[in-house]
């Protein structure tokens, strides 16, 4: 599965190691949480859980700089917490409270912070795509450095946007970086049920586009191959794609039985926890001992509960303001 | 000056006035535009900012909400209505939809053109008047220019906008001649117009059926009826006070407009008519629409299916007939 070779003991200090192992448990433990805050009716409508793909979202962001856009699903908690949106504002989004980061506009699927240029959760599948291919044409246009990433499914590689966003891209050589994150299941229908080609790096030849496939359960492998494609993006040489091959191991939204899929291949992932998998190295490596561990969950668990303590005590929009945020000022 | 000529000397104002306007879309540099609206613009302002685009109208309007989103102010010429269906999804779920799912942190400057109507012989896939389903969406604006001078001012306005406008440009207006102060100030793209003054009934339209309606009050002043005419300019956001006050003034409506009227906007019309202006009626609001049929190819068949002056005039000789 894995497609590149990392070195046995990657040149990685303990700092970083332990912070890519902390932006990981945070997205989980935010998860766990915010499944909790489901079933308790605290949090409705869509909930889509990252539980599983940890690695891909915060080993990708490790190459991008404040100056670069994001554009992310409907799956994006991951996304948004490992970019710097604090958990305190994404719980009180999902409560639908006016502090969230839409305001309670968007709940789960619609994440935006402007100050973090992150252009928010699009939950039409594909539909982010020629957004961040216009984003990228507005910074090319500006002669700005910025690149924009672009996260998207393996489901989406069936919409037309994909094939659209990817040859336009080249076409006018803009700074896109598209990151499929391939969890091999577009909902409930497996990639080899809805693609021909089930080796999604390989469909950017027909349009120029370079491409890498990478193992998705490994943050290291992903932080490296994301830095070199977003390198070559940055040097101007075009979009790139990298294909992340992951596993989502919660079903695709809580209202989802998960009946597709069988128990035995989702213990078999779950033997690739990406956090699992980390710590074991780390501890090999002599970069993390049990008290950095203790240590770390009970930072994460507080700034979890910080977040729930927050979005419960957090006041309600005013239905008053319900049409407000639809159109600006009208100009004479 | 043509309609035609308008929308580029626009389109060519705002390219030397701000440096984030660019102009993309199928065929609008190299070959000059579908209907000739962007000839000689590609010379003028180069292929960065008059960008040819693919086929993909999904992703260059959509491509257009990025740009915007990025600091530019984009122009993305559809071709006609009926290739807009491919990027509906853009338009519905993302354009305006933005500003407010972000708790408006983001707004969309994009002004979206595209041809629109039949009466050319184009048949089923060419002819489509589908401004009423924009209009059905709360995010965006809705413009359907009728006159050179609006065809003009409105999208000077539409640029300046911060948010996503769309102009209707109906096929048949581009070789309309007539005046236009290029000095001209961006049209108020807010209220509609009484572009003729009656007492006796209120006709009201917009775009590529402003001319039939003006060629009925024509008619319907030789036979002694005063009708006032409105054209509606813009359909989101409507300009209500300006219906009401007329029919206040005439007690009867007739709404004419080119799409199918199930569902049509001239039902909208007639709904906020009823609403709104009730007691003031003296008899139903009457429309004028195209036959329920896909637009046919033959010429005699294609006149049947569109709005006519006689229907017009007849309809509104029948609110009048009612009440004596």
């Amino acid at each position: 599965m894995a497609v590149n070779t990392m070195p046995e003991r990657p040149l990685l200090n303990r700092e970083h190691a332990q912070f890519l192992l902390r932006e990981m448990l945070r997205i989980r433990r935010f998860e766990e949480k915010s499944a909790e805050m489901y079933s308790l009716q605290k949090i409705h409508g869509f909930l889509h859980l990252y539980i599983g793909e940890e690695a891909v979202g915060v080993g990708a962001m490790q190459a991008f700089t404040p100056d670069d856009a994001i554009v992310a699903t409907y799956r994006e908690h991951g996304h948004a917490l490992a970019r710097g949106l604090p958990a305190t504002v994404l719980m009180a989004e999902m409560f639908g409270k006016a502090t969230g980061c839409s305001h309670g506009h968007g709940g789960s699927m619609h994440f935006f912070d402007a100050s973090r240029r992150f252009y928010g959760g699009y939950a039409i599948v594909g539909g982010g795509l020629p957004i961040a291919v216009g984003l990228a044409l507005a910074d090319k246009l500006q002669n700005r450095q910025a690149i924009t990433a672009c996260y998207f499914g393996d489901g989406a590689v069936a919409e037309g946007e994909f094939h659209e966003s990817l040859n336009l891209a080249a076409l006018w050589k803009l700074p896109v970086l598209f990151l499929c994150e391939n969890n091999l299941y577009a909902m409930g229908t497996a990639l080899a049920r809805h693609q021909a080609q089930t080796n999604i790096s390989l469909k950017t030849g027909g349009y120029g586009v370079a491409s890498n496939a990478v193992d998705g359960m490994d943050v290291l492998a992903v932080e490296t191959a994301t830095k070199l494609a977003a390198d070559s993006v940055r040097s101007g040489n075009g979009p790139f794609l990298l294909e992340f091959r992951t596993y989502r191991f919660r079903a695709h939204s809580m209202s989802d039985p998960d009946l597709y899929r069988t128990k035995e291949e989702i213990e078999e992932w779950k033997k690739r926890d990406p956090i699992s998998l980390f710590q074991i190295r780390l501890r090999e490596w002599g970069m993390l001992t049990e008290s950095d561990l203790a240590r770390v969950e009970a930072e994460v668990s507080a700034e979890i509960e910080e977040a729930v303590r927050f979005a419960e005590v957090s006041p309600w929009e005013p239905a008053e303001n319900l049409l407000n945020d639809v159109q600006g000022r009208a100009t004479p | 000056m043509t309609y035609r000529e308008a929308v580029r000397a626009a389109l060519r104002k705002a390219l030397q006035s701000d440096p984030r306007v660019f102009l993309m879309g199928e065929d609008v540099g190299r070959y000059g535009g579908a209907f000739a609206v962007s000839h000689g613009l590609l010379e003028e302002f180069g292929p960065e900012r008059i960008r040819d685009t693919p086929l993909s109208e999904s992703t260059f309007l959509g491509a257009g909400i990025g740009a915007a989103l990025g600091g530019m102010r984009p122009i993305v010429e559809i071709m006609t209505v009926n290739f807009s269906l491919l990027a509906m999804d853009q338009i519905l779920n993302n354009a305006a939809t933005l500003r407010h799912m972000s708790g408006g942190q983001f707004h969309i400057p994009l002004v979206v053109r595209m041809a629109t109507g039949g009466g050319r012989q184009m048949a089923a896939q060419h002819s489509n008047s589908l401004e009423g389903w924009y209009a059905h969406i709360p995010g965006i604006k809705v413009l359907t220019p009728a006159t050179v001078s609006d065809a003009y001012g409105m999208l000077l306005a539409a640029i300046r906008d911060p948010d996503p406008v769309f102009l209707f440009e109906h096929a048949t207006l581009y070789p309309l001649e007539g005046e236009l102060d290029e000095a001209a100030e961006p049209a108020d793209i807010t209220r509609a117009a009484v572009v003729r003054s009656g007492k006796d009934v209120t006709l009201i339209t917009y775009g590529g059926t402003l001319g039939k309606t003006m060629q009925a009050a024509d008619h319907l002043a030789k036979q002694g009826i005063e009708a006032e005419v409105i054209d509606l300019r813009s359909l989101r956001p409507l300009d209500n006070p300006t219906i009401m006050n007329s029919v206040a003034k005439t007690h009867r409506a007739v709404v004419v407009g080119e799409a199918w009227r199930t569902g049509s906007f001239a039902a909208e019309v007639s709904a906020q008519i009823m609403e709104c202006a009730f007691d003031d009626l003296d008899a139903p609001v009457a429309r004028v629409c195209s036959a329920e049929v896909p637009m046919p190819y033959a010429k005699h068949l294609e006149q049947a299916a569109l709005p006519k002056v006689e229907e017009i005039t007849s309809a509104a000789q029948g609110t009048i007939s009612r009440h004596g």
